[in-house]
């Protein structure tokens, strides 16, 4: 597959799965697709299309939509240097995706940081715990409604976690040519 | 300032025998050997890396051996960002250390999470260990973080040191008696 293209990737991929979306967004081709389907088409990407990389995986939250979730698989093919983005939607009250960490290595701790920062469960994971945040964290900290300064929380043995202050607002730093008692991070309204 | 120093000198003898108190003894022999337990988190580290390297030096106040085994320091310098996960190792490791022991916050970090007001991070090393000197700064410069070392190093001077131990065992031992 070295003369593979991104259109006979698409097309290979439309004959035999079922594409609900297909986004082109400058050079950039994203297919939304099956949830069910997603571990076969994972596996026929790499093992028929020549996309032997994944480079990334990650959630979205979209809070207040439904679907709620969606997880995006980032693949890339080395020898003919193609990138092919794919989504699969996830709703809040079944949070489970099949893993793809047996197709790639690489997904392992991907969707272990899935999981922790969003909750969604990868159905035959060697070891879906956390990575980040430690073990009996109650929170799924990148979900939209969860606040920037935390949620206060027991931590087994050693302490707690409160909320961080914020006062008035999220630390932030302002991109100018302005000093650096200006520049640097205080507590700012977003406008 | 002479009926106040801890070490009388007589010429005679031509120092082969120094009278003191054990207090000051310990505490002068205790804070000029300082080893460090490196607790580098966050780019405070590089500063920390800085100041016992040759320009700055840490070695000058006795502090340059940096011991990897919590069983063999004397000082945790906490350099960097605290973050909830890493707070759990950190206070294992200063449980492990043996008595006496002291804590330095270097940096804002450190000190009170700095500009990571997140839900990640430990508002301050302070919240789950007990610190002695704070070191303001983001990261602190290398000097900062001597003049630190040195405001321990005066702090342990005015330890009691045994006489609090003397005391008690003294109490102690009447009890007995009785």
């Amino acid at each position: 597959m070295a003369d593979a293209s991104l259109s006979s990737t698409v097309t290979a991929i439309s004959g035999k799965f079922k594409v609900l979306q297909k986004i082109e967004f400058r050079g950039e081709t994203t297919l939304r697709v099956e949830r069910a389907e997603i571990k076969e088409l994972a596996r026929f990407c790499r093992d028929d299309l020549g996309f032997t990389y994944l480079l990334d995986l990650t959630g979205v939250d979209h809070f207040g939509e439904e679907p709620r979730f969606e997880v995006v698989y980032e693949l890339y093919h080395f020898e003919a240097g193609l990138h092919l983005r794919l989504k699969i939607s996830v709703f809040e009250d079944e949070l489970e995706v099949p893993t793809v960490s047996d197709i790639w290595a690489a997904a392992d701790w991907h969707e272990r940081e899935t999981y922790d920062m969003y909750g969604i469960k990868f159905a035959g994971h060697p070891d879906l715990q956390r990575i980040l945040m430690w073990e009996g964290y109650p929170f799924h900290p990148l979900r939209k409604d969860f606040p920037l300064a935390g949620r206060p929380s027991e931590m087994p043995d050693v302490a707690f976690s409160k909320a961080a202050p914020l006062a008035g607002g999220p630390f932030v730093t302002v991109p100018s040519t302005a000093t650096t008692k200006d520049r640097e991070p205080r507590s700012r309204e977003i406008p | 300032m002479l009926e106040t120093s801890p070490v009388a000198y007589d010429s005679k003898i031509e120092g082969n025998v120094i009278f003191t108190r054990l207090d000051a003894a310990m505490n002068w022999m205790r804070k000029n050997s300082l080893w460090p337990m490196p607790m580098g988190l966050a780019c405070c580290a590089i500063e920390l890396m800085a100041a016992g390297a040759s320009r700055f030096d840490i070695a000058r106040f006795g502090a340059e051996v940096m011991r990897f085994s919590p069983r063999q320091s004397d000082v945790m310098i906490v350099a960097g960002t605290v973050t909830y996960k890493m707070a759990l190792a950190v206070k294992r490791i200063w449980d492990q250390m043996p008595e006496p022991k002291w804590c330095i916050a270097m940096g804002a970090c450190a000190s009170s999470g700095g500009m990571y007001r997140s839900y990640a991070v430990l508002q301050g090393i302070d919240q789950l260990i007990p610190v002695d000197v704070y070191i303001s700064g983001c990261p602190p410069r290398p000097e900062a973080l001597i003049e630190g070392l040195m405001k321990l190093q005066r702090k342990i001077d005015t330890e009691p040191a045994l006489r609090d131990q003397k005391r008690e065992f003294l109490a102690s031992f009447s009890g007995a008696a009785r």
